[in-house]
């Protein structure tokens, strides 16, 4: 949203002014939170000053700082509903009220500072003692600009469902006292990992060929690029932060090559780099020079530079995969899972030949995870691809096959079958 | 906000016997100077140790009777075998001081903040 909305003259569209709205929105709940430590409250608060803007601004205009009009309005209103609560309450929810109302009037009456404090609240809603689940649905309810329906819809969740875990979520964070702060230094680092984490993970959502409808999972992308813009822009010299947006750029601007005309997934050398988004892939290269220069090399950062080597080829048979293969394996040695130890094997047979990935692949197995990689789909993917570069038909075809009744989503599912068609 | 710390390990006599006084007597020892870093930062409120699930005896209703059994509430491979109250500001802090118990590397501690005030 840019500063033409913002400035949006009276009689400016509805729309317009619901985006002002949506855009500032997560600036002024993190600082009613922070000013009153009640979830509940702030949201009803902005509701009310929110539909107090949606009356007032098409006359008036949109004011030159909206957030700080919002903020403003809805700390009036929370104090209003505060004194309400008191009069209306027993005894011992008297005396709370009246405790919330005095901190109430002191965060009024700071009402002109406008401070950002996005970034305490999302490492609240990111806090490890809460579900992984329930910190990625706090996180998009409060800090992004979706409402529950649409988070619902992205996760293929009931809406109800979804409530109910933000419910039990916001109770956490009231009755365990999980404090709106920036982690100190000492908690620091898996503090952040763990806001990073939540981001990808929301991204990936997106990302994926799930089921959701696609404007619903284009939404869960541009919200969490949206958030990692955000973040880079509260801590500028946390490299991973950085290289997060890098690699969520890099991955977005392929998007609508990344399935063919018969709905199938085409493999990124293979895809048509005419469909790739140029500037976002500008961005993405841009995000992630700014990363290498914090210093300290993360996951995250070389997982971006294994997308940029793949962007930056000169063509899909170019791709340089030697140095993708070396990146791979120091990613192993930052982060070591399954998944990466897979994308390695892929790399290593394109650099090095087929027996190289599947001897890999085969090390993995080895590790006594053989039982649990049965059902690990993109491990048999990688193998019937190795085997079938190298030549063994008739075992990459019980490979491919052994993927196929992992059920995959369609577009693999169409992409595997394809493959196996043709051996 | 007072904050309940809940031990919970594996059964002492899942230890060698050969090396069960040795590893107990460490673990109280190293009880005691958590316990005294608790107390010098003003957060300690109580402690107590629990006897074997062995001495446990429950008491649930039964229709209009109260039926007294033998054992504890449910079977389980960890048992519950000792608890801390502290006094802490906020999650946080309860979390730092619960990852400092030694009874972490032993089992599961489970951190419970006390019932909060009517909403």
């Amino acid at each position: 949203m840019g500063p033409a909305a913002l400035n949006a003259a009276p009689g400016a569209s509805r729309e317009l002014l619901e985006a002002a709205v949506r855009n500032e929105a997560g600036v002024v709940l993190a600082s009613l939170i922070a000013s009153f430590g009640d979830f509940d409250l702030a949201e009803e608060a902005l509701q009310d000053a929110v539909a107090a803007a949606l009356e007032r601004w098409p006359e008036s205009g949109v004011p030159e700082r909206p957030a700080a009009w919002l903020t403003v309005a809805a700390r009036r209103r929370a104090v209003d509903r505060l004194r309400h609560r008191a009069v209306h309450a027993d005894k011992a929810e008297a005396l709370r009220a009246s405790e919330e109302l005095r901190r109430a009037e002191l965060a009024a009456a700071e009402e002109d500072e406008m401070r950002d404090e996005r970034l305490s609240l999302l490492f609240t809603c990111c806090h490890p003692a809460l579900s992984p689940e329930a910190r990625v649905a706090l996180t998009l309810r409060t800090l992004g600009g979706l409402s529950t329906d649409a988070v619902a819809r992205a996760f293929l969740l009931p809406v109800a469902t979804l409530a109910k875990r933000l419910e039990r979520a916001k109770g956490k964070i009231r009755d365990a006292r999980i404090p709106y702060r920036v982690p100190p230094e000492t908690e620091w680092a898996a503090r952040l990992d763990s806001v990073l984490a939540v981001l990808y993970l929301i991204f990936n959502e997106g990302y994926s060929a799930s089921g959701a409808e696609p404007e619903a999972r284009r939404a869960l992308c541009e919200e969490a690029i949206r958030l990692a813009k955000v973040l880079v822009g509260l801590l500028p010299r946390e490299g991973e932060a950085r290289a997060l947006l890098a690699l969520m750029l890099l991955h977005d601007a392929r998007r609508d090559a990344r399935v063919g005309g018969d709905g199938g997934l085409v493999p990124l050398d293979e895809q048509d780099r005419g469909r790739w988004r140029r500037d976002e892939l500008t961005a993405g290269l841009v995000a992630l020079r700014a990363a290498a220069s914090c210093g300290g090399r993360g996951a995250y950062q070389v997982q971006a530079a294994i997308a940029a080597a793949h962007v930056t080829a000169p063509s899909g048979a170019g791709t340089p995969w030697p140095t993708i293969a070396a990146l791979y394996a120091e990613l192993e040695s930052l982060a070591p899972s399954p998944v990466v130890r897979v994308n390695r094997a892929v790399a290593e047979g394109r650099a090095r030949g087929p027996a190289a990935g599947l001897a890999l692949l085969a090390s993995l197995g080895a590790d006594g995870g053989a039982q649990r990689l049965a059902d690990y789909l993109p491990y048999h993917a990688a193998r019937a691809d190795l085997l079938r570069r190298a030549g063994r038909g008739e075992e990459a075809a019980g490979a491919y096959r052994a993927a196929l009744a992992l059920a995959p989503a369609e577009p693999e599912r169409r992409f595997l079958a394809g493959q196996l068609a043709q051996l | 906000m007072q904050y309940a710390l809940l031990f919970y390990n594996p059964p002492h006599t899942q230890i060698p016997e050969a090396e069960r006084e040795a590893t107990i007597g460490q673990m109280l020892a190293e009880m005691r100077d958590w316990h005294a870093e608790l107390t010098r930062a003003g957060v300690f409120r109580s402690m107590l140790r629990l006897a074997p699930v062995d001495a446990a005896t429950s008491l649930r209703r039964q229709g209009k009777d109260v039926l007294v059994s033998d054992g504890p509430f449910a079977e389980t491979k960890e048992i519950l075998g000792g608890l801390a109250l502290i006094e802490c500001a906020d999650l946080d802090e309860a979390l730092g001081w619960a990852r400092r118990c030694p009874l972490v590397r032993a089992g599961t501690v489970e951190v419970r903040p006390e019932w909060g005030p009517p909403r």
